[in-house]
């Protein structure tokens, strides 16, 4: 039995052996697949617009005003709850894909109102927004390559008790707490230097305190307020209005493929409802987005419609999603090395198949 | 020793538009602003060694395809995290209609 047989669970750190094997074989700043897309037509869906992000953004910051002082004005009764639960997700979900849009820079053809926007949600959802924007950098360098990626949520085998807390954002927002607190204190840990530059890290620093500065300001306003309405405005929706966050977060790539350079195969594309394509800034169309990451959110539907005939059928529904999900997840229980592999159209090219650890071993060869 | 060497006819780069350039074992990227003025670069993004000619030109900026990186491809200055390093520039001219470039000959 090796290292990464299915019956062992792998070693996810990003200073371990699987770090190393990684290099080793080739896995690690790689080339990857993608699909063909002529120079003319990518060029006008890469093409940066400040019109659909300043609309979205004003609703959404209006959305937060209305539904967070409906919530202060009918705090104590029972009418306040349509409205709290609206901030929640409002606060807790759409940070996510603000954050990850504007940490991208293509939200916005204008760069201060991505920077603006990246700060903000990143406070909201409480990541530290200088190693954060490193360690999403280096997620899509090495998606899903074990030992290499910092943002792989679910690891083999499953924990799926701990992946059901996350909807009330546990224990991410313990996770995160602590290290923001840590970073605050000045402290950056091995892992993190495994992606963040060493001129970056007193930024990861300064903010951090920033960051601890606020919630330590909302804690003191509830007790001299002898309240918890601070807090439940302020970081509270992180637990109560998360669940849509996580809820699609978990669909990116949960029980796909682990060590492959094929987006098509770790990756997930989900029809989903308009109402949720707005809180999610069209991050569903996600095998699109880890394609050709420069394309913004506005675009990745035209992106879907040009090149769905290289990519598996997209799931019609975040519930069919789910089916596929709570399948793979309950077998990985028993056997660690599943996972999902959909049928590609007979219009698409071939899966890149050099590293698909269909078995959960994957395959070595000497470094590139 | 350097010296010219010749790449494509000028309009086989639109304008604000960028192409990939192989030669002698190395890869540049070459772009043409909006108002016909000619640049090179080296091919590679400093931060992953990624391809730049497949990234999105605006004014005077190169955006990585693959991390959003930025670069002023006129001074070669990072300007966008995740890049921090400087690219490589190199002298380019208009001559007859074909873009040259001066690069150091092995």
């Amino acid at each position: 039995m090796n290292a990464f047989s299915p019956q062992i669970k792998r070693d996810y750190s990003l200073d371990g052996p699987e770090n190393r094997h990684a290099v080793e074989v080739g896995l690690a700043s790689a080339e990857w697949y993608h699909s063909e897309v002529p120079r003319k037509v990518m060029k006008s869906l890469m093409r940066r617009s400040d019109e659909a992000a300043d609309r979205d953004t004003v609703l959404w910051f209006l959305l937060l005003i209305f539904t967070g002082s409906a919530t202060i004005a009918l705090w104590g009764s029972w009418w306040v709850l349509p409205f709290l639960l609206g901030y929640g997700v409002l606060y807790g979900t759409a940070c996510d894909s603000r954050w990850h849009e504007c940490g991208h820079g293509t939200a916005f053809k204008t760069d201060w109102k991505n920077n603006a926007v990246y700060h903000i949600a990143s406070f909201m959802v409480m990541r530290n927004p200088i190693s954060w924007r490193w360690s999403h950098a280096r997620h899509h360098t090495d998606t899903i390559i074990v030992g290499r990626d910092p943002e792989i949520v679910l690891m083999r085998p499953p924990e799926i008790a701990m992946a059901a807390l996350k909807f009330i954002g546990v224990p991410d927002i313990f996770y995160e707490l602590r290290t923001l607190a840590r970073n605050a204190a000045g402290i950056i840990t091995e892992a993190e230097k495994d992606y963040i530059p060493e001129a970056e890290r007193p930024k990861a620093i300064y903010w951090a305190r920033v960051h601890m500065a606020i919630y330590g300001a909302a804690v003191l306003l509830a007790l001299v307020t002898w309240s918890i309405l601070p807090l439940v405005l302020i970081g509270g929706p992180r637990i109560y209005g998360c669940w849509h966050m996580v809820m699609m977060g978990l669909l990116q790539h949960g029980g796909l493929a682990e060590d492959v350079l094929d987006h098509r195969l770790n990756s997930r594309t989900v029809l989903i409802n308009p109402v949720s394509r707005f809180l999610y800034w069209n991050m569903n169309y996600h095998v699109e987005h880890h394609m050709f990451p420069m394309v913004p959110y506005h675009a990745l539907p035209r992106l879907h419609a040009l090149i769905k005939h290289d990519l598996p059928a997209p799931n019609p529904s975040i519930a069919d999603a789910y089916g596929d999900l709570i399948y793979a997840l309950v077998r990985q229980t028993r056997e660690a090395g599943y996972t999902i592999r959909r049928a590609l159209p007979p219009t698409a090219q071939p899966y890149c198949e050099e590293f698909h650890d269909t078995d959960g071993v994957p395959s070595r060869r000497a470094g590139k | 020793m350097s010296g010219w060497i010749d790449v494509c006819d000028a309009e086989d780069i639109d304008l604000e538009d960028v192409i990939r350039f192989d030669h002698g074992g190395r890869t540049f990227a070459v772009y043409r602003t909006l108002d016909g003025a000619v640049f090179a670069t080296d091919g590679l993004c400093t931060h992953e060694k990624v391809h730049l000619a497949d990234g999105l030109v605006m004014d005077d900026t190169i955006e990585c395809p693959k991390h959003n990186g930025r670069f002023n491809y006129q001074t070669g200055a990072a300007l966008r995290a995740p890049v921090c390093e400087a690219l490589a520039t190199y002298p380019a001219r208009l001559r007859d209609g074909r873009i040259e470039i001066e690069v150091e000959q092995s």
